[in-house]
């Protein structure tokens, strides 16, 4: 039997605002634990929660970019349980009038686009940190993240694969950082995500029975916990056997989820309407007011790419992932750069180079204005497009005029034809052979004579003129 | 005479020529504890030393300066025990908070200290605010000063019991179901719950979050006037606190009553009502009429359901509410082999049964099996109890009844009977359902013993019924002082 695998995700997301949702805590990652904290986060007897302004709009904001319906009236629920992180035993959240409702996303796996439904935005509170001694026999507590604001984004069970998992998840990163209400970085927990998989027989229209998987504490965590279980749900159905709905935990370094619990153990959260605040009202004009605030969204920003510039779906793709990095593509479009050159080059070697070291762009010394002063000697033939290669290292690292690096290191083009020829002649001399294998079809020998005139100018030579120079000298 | 048996105005004057200090006052209050307290038990922390302290700085900051002072300058009051007070013990009557000392002030108290007005100490209380006769408190019941074998009513029964015996001048309660009027009540003092939103909670150990209020009890209507006027106003630290503009309620006082529309409704003047309590009603509803008031039987149609309705709701808050109680960060913690174990033990051994029994139901009515026949209905019931007085509150100025349909019964008589207990609410719980303003005040003894006529108005209308009461209470003959002993039964 082929079977379908059926994925949705639930994200959380913490809002980048100054203070916590209830009180005037700052919400700075990283404070000495505990610091800061007051009664109100702390959940001291007595204390009332006021809510942050800030912390809704952010939470309207993002649910406008991921196309809900904004409820004209909401309200705060309380979900009670216990536990050490959560100081009031319930966390304020929000039941069955979520801000966002309805809302999509389109994502774009291996070339083809799909829609991902989002049931539901609601706004909610951070719960504190655990932090448990070695051994075990200690556990203490930080309250420095209650109270941080957070919304949870749960999709519909749209996803069909972990690779529509992941590019879903890259397409929410890309929506928060460019609304700025996160800064959604999963290292430091202001992104998490929980996952909901099962599998079906191909053109069933039930879901199977499902599990969910938590501790998913990066994108590919998430990708390679949900390849783990459809796998393991494939097999136990394979076998005859059936799925029990369970919530799995992901240990990442043993690449396998363990059981954290049944569904039977399932907890009773008791929501009710939370009597310490009043209900919300949005009314159309603060919906206007904060939908104007929205930046042109990657997806659009990709379709100008493509239109305008002529970039593939893939390129344009990979320039839009940040904002960042889409406006330092802009900047150095609007340097005077060739797009597609730009492109190539920003998606290609920045990215990657951005890659090996976890780097953000803050971090690089290149500018917009160096990348495309560095295109333009390309096209003018001062350098070649190998020699940039270089050049570009060296940007990244130091910045600069490529012009004065290119001359301080001696790294103009050879164009000059006589130079060259004397060089090609050398080349020739010492390779009789290749001569022969060339003249029998092997072009491969072409390419090796090509090489040897690179190596005896450090890779200065003009690669057409060398070419086009042999091709003369040995008379073909 | 007490120097605090003097009236507020004469105490006012001579503050300001200099021949009376906030430290007289506070000593005059400090040493009536001394003498009384040991039979009254209205204390459950004294703070002499620190009241002493603040009454003479506040002497000190005051001297010379004719116009500083405030109508309650120098006043030493008491708190009732779940208000929040800085550095100071706040139990709310619990085991579990007995060794808990807050961070920081309640707004009520930063608003009484910015009145000049003096702490001497916090006032017992039924735990957690759950009970009617303080007999729930976990250190030690209190005695009602009109017969000591008596309970003072509940939960505010400290801060009742410590003005009737003149300890304090004037004391905080808080009110979730009755627990401000019902004690004033049994007292024979003043008291007077506000309408919700009207004085913050900020920094009340929250009983039922939508019902929960503080206010005043007084020697009489025009103090509680004082301390309203001090008290009340929006807080931006309560998000439920109105940003209604606060009227002046000294003014109100001096309005005559000629033409005013009572409503009685007779649900709260029927069987079940004391005959003892009902008669001074009625002759207390006699005097309004004298007055010029016009008074008209009513009926209130879902008042029946009030009492169910009223314990659902406040269980179900209460449950979530108390949770934070775990053991975690403050108050008492006893260990277990796990952490479930240590929430067990914790809770097991530092709340006592009443919470207990509430807490348990209050979970019962949220849990989802139950959610639709408990929490919901009674919202919906609710919404039908507001709705009856809106209607009443278009013919008519305020509504008027007995404040409980007992008076002051025997400590331990009901304590075991809670289903009886909760059913003497019926004249009080429906108000904080419908989030009214609402006073005691007193009408006369029965066999001996206080009778509290309560007087309901509209949402923020707290002048009208300070206006009734204080036109009444001027007509009214006044109590004697508590005999504090132990009355023999007149068989």
């Amino acid at each position: 039997m082929k079977f379908e695998t059926v994925i949705g995700l639930e994200v959380h997301v913490e809002l980048s605002t100054e203070s916590k949702i209830f009180c005037g805590c700052s919400t700075e990652f990283g404070a000495p634990p505990n610091t800061n904290t007051c009664p109100i986060c702390l959940g001291h007897p007595g204390t009332l929660p006021v809510l942050n302004r800030r912390a809704v709009e952010y939470a309207i904001k993002a649910a406008l970019a991921l196309n809900c319906e904004i409820a004209d009236w909401t309200y705060f629920a309380r979900k009670n349980y216990f536990y050490p992180d959560l100081p009031k035993a319930y966390q304020t959240s929000q039941d069955d009038h979520p801000i966002g409702s309805n809302g999509w996303v389109e994502i774009n796996v291996n070339g083809k686009k799909k829609r991902i439904g989002i049931t539901r935005v609601h706004l909610e509170e951070d719960a504190g940190k655990l932090i448990h001694s070695e051994d075990g026999s200690e556990s203490l507590v930080d309250y420095n993240r209650v109270g941080v604001p957070l919304i949870e984004i749960v999709s519909e069970p749209d996803l069909r694969s972990p690779d529509e998992a992941y590019a879903y998840l890259e397409k929410i990163k890309a929506i928060m950082l460019y609304t700025e209400v996160s800064d959604v970085k999963m290292e430091q927990g202001s992104l998490r995500c929980d996952a909901n998989i099962s599998l079906r027989p191909v053109g069933s229209t039930h879901f199977g029975t499902k599990t969910e998987l938590k501790n998913l504490n990066s994108f590919r965590g998430v990708k390679q916990a949900l390849e783990y279980e459809q796998k393991r749900q494939r097999e136990v159905l394979e076998s005859g056997g059936k799925i029990v709905q369970q919530t799995l935990r992901w240990l990442m370094h043993e690449g396998k989820a363990v059981v954290m619990r049944t569904k039977e153990e399932a907890d009773d959260y008791r929501y009710f309407p939370e009597p310490d605040l009043v209900e919300l009202k949005i009314d159309a004009d603060w919906k206007k007011q904060i939908a104007d605030t929205i930046p042109e969204l990657p997806d659009a920003r990709r379709d100008r790419y493509k239109e305008s510039y002529g970039l593939s779906d893939y390129d344009a793709g990979l320039l839009t992932v940040t904002p960042e990095i889409a406006q330092f593509f802009d900047d150095t479009v609007k340097e005077g750069a060739e797009p597609k050159a730009a492109a190539n080059w920003i998606a290609r070697d920045l990215i990657a180079y951005l890659k090996t070291g976890d780097y953000a762009l803050e971090d690089i010394k290149v500018t917009p204005k160096n990348l495309s002063d560095m295109t333009k000697l390309i096209q003018k033939g001062t350098i070649s497009s190998k020699i940039a290669k270089q050049v570009f290292q060296e940007l990244l690292k130091h910045g600069g005029d490529p012009e004065t690096i290119v001359r301080e290191r001696g790294w103009i083009q050879i164009s000059d034809e006589g130079e060259l020829r004397e060089i090609v002649r050398s080349v020739i001399e010492a390779h009789p052979q290749s001569v022969v294998d060339f003249k029998n079809g092997k072009d491969r020998a072409l390419g090796f004579m090509v090489g040897q005139v690179m190596k005896k100018t450090r890779g200065k030579a003009n690669p057409q003129l060398v070419n086009q120079l042999i091709l003369e000298e040995i008379g073909s | 005479m007490s120097l605090l048996q003097l009236p507020l105005r004469e105490i006012h004057k001579r503050m300001t020529d200099g021949s009376l200090s906030a430290l007289d006052l506070t000593k005059a209050s400090l040493a009536r504890i001394e003498e009384v307290d040991s039979k009254v038990r209205a204390f459950i922390t004294v703070d002499g030393e620190r009241a002493l302290k603040e009454a003479k700085a506040l002497d000190d900051q005051l001297a010379g300066k004719t116009e500083s002072y405030g109508p309650l300058a120098g006043l030493p009051v008491g708190i009732k025990d779940n208000i929040s007070t800085e550095s100071v013990r706040t139990t709310a009557g619990s085991k579990h908070l007995s060794n808990y000392t807050p961070i920081y002030d309640a707004t009520v108290v930063k608003r009484l200290r910015d009145a000049q007005t003096i702490s001497v100490g916090k006032l017992n209380m039924d735990e957690l605010a759950m009970g009617s006769s303080s007999e729930t408190s976990f250190f030690h019941p209190t005695y009602n000063p009109w017969d000591l074998s008596r309970v003072p009513g509940g939960s505010s029964g400290g801060s009742a019991a410590a003005v009737a015996a003149g300890e304090v001048y004037f004391s905080l309660g808080t009110d979730t179901g009755g627990s401000i009027r019902q004690p004033a009540a049994f007292c024979g003092v003043v008291g007077l719950k506000p309408t919700y939103g009207r004085v913050s909670r900020y920094g009340l150990i929250a009983f039922a979050s939508s019902l929960d209020q503080i206010g005043p009890l007084t020697k009489n209507v025009e103090d509680a006037a004082y301390v309203l006027q001090a008290i009340a106003g929006y807080d931006p630290m309560d998000s439920t606190s109105s940003e209604k503009k606060v009227p002046d309620y000294l003014a109100a006082l001096s309005k005559d009553i000629k033409g005013i529309r009572i409503a009685i409704p007779k649900e709260m003047m029927g069987e079940g009502i004391q005959s003892g309590v009902r008669k001074r009603v009625e002759e207390a509803i006699n005097v309004l009429e004298g007055l010029g008031a016009i008074c008209e039987e009513v009926t209130l149609p879902h008042l029946e359901y009030a009492v169910a309705t009223y314990y659902v709701i406040s269980s179900a808050e209460a449950s979530s509410n108390l949770a934070r109680l775990d053991g975690i960060r403050y108050g008492m913690r006893v260990d277990g082999k796990d952490l479930i174990d240590m929430y067990k033990r914790t809770r097991g051994e530092g709340i006592g049964k009443e919470v207990k029994r509430r807490t348990l139901f209050g979970t019962l009515a949220l849990s989802s099996d139950f959610y639709d026949k408990f929490y919901r209905k009674a919202q919906q019931v609710r919404t039908l109890i507001r709705q009856d007085y809106e209607k009443l509150f278009q013919q008519y100025d305020v509504i008027v009844g007995p404040t409980s349909p007992v008076t002051a019964f025997r400590i331990g008589e009901r304590i075991e009977d809670p289903l009886t207990m909760y059913l003497n609410d019926i004249c009080t719980v429906p108000v904080n359902l419908a989030g009214l303003p609402a006073i005691s005040v007193p009408c006369g003894l029965a066999d001996g013993l206080p009778v509290g006529l309560q007087i309901i108005g509209r949402a923020f209308d707290e002048a009208t019924v300070l206006q009734v009461a204080h036109a009444y209470e001027l007509q009214a003959k006044s109590l004697p002082q508590p005999s504090l002993e132990v009355r023999e039964d007149e068989v």
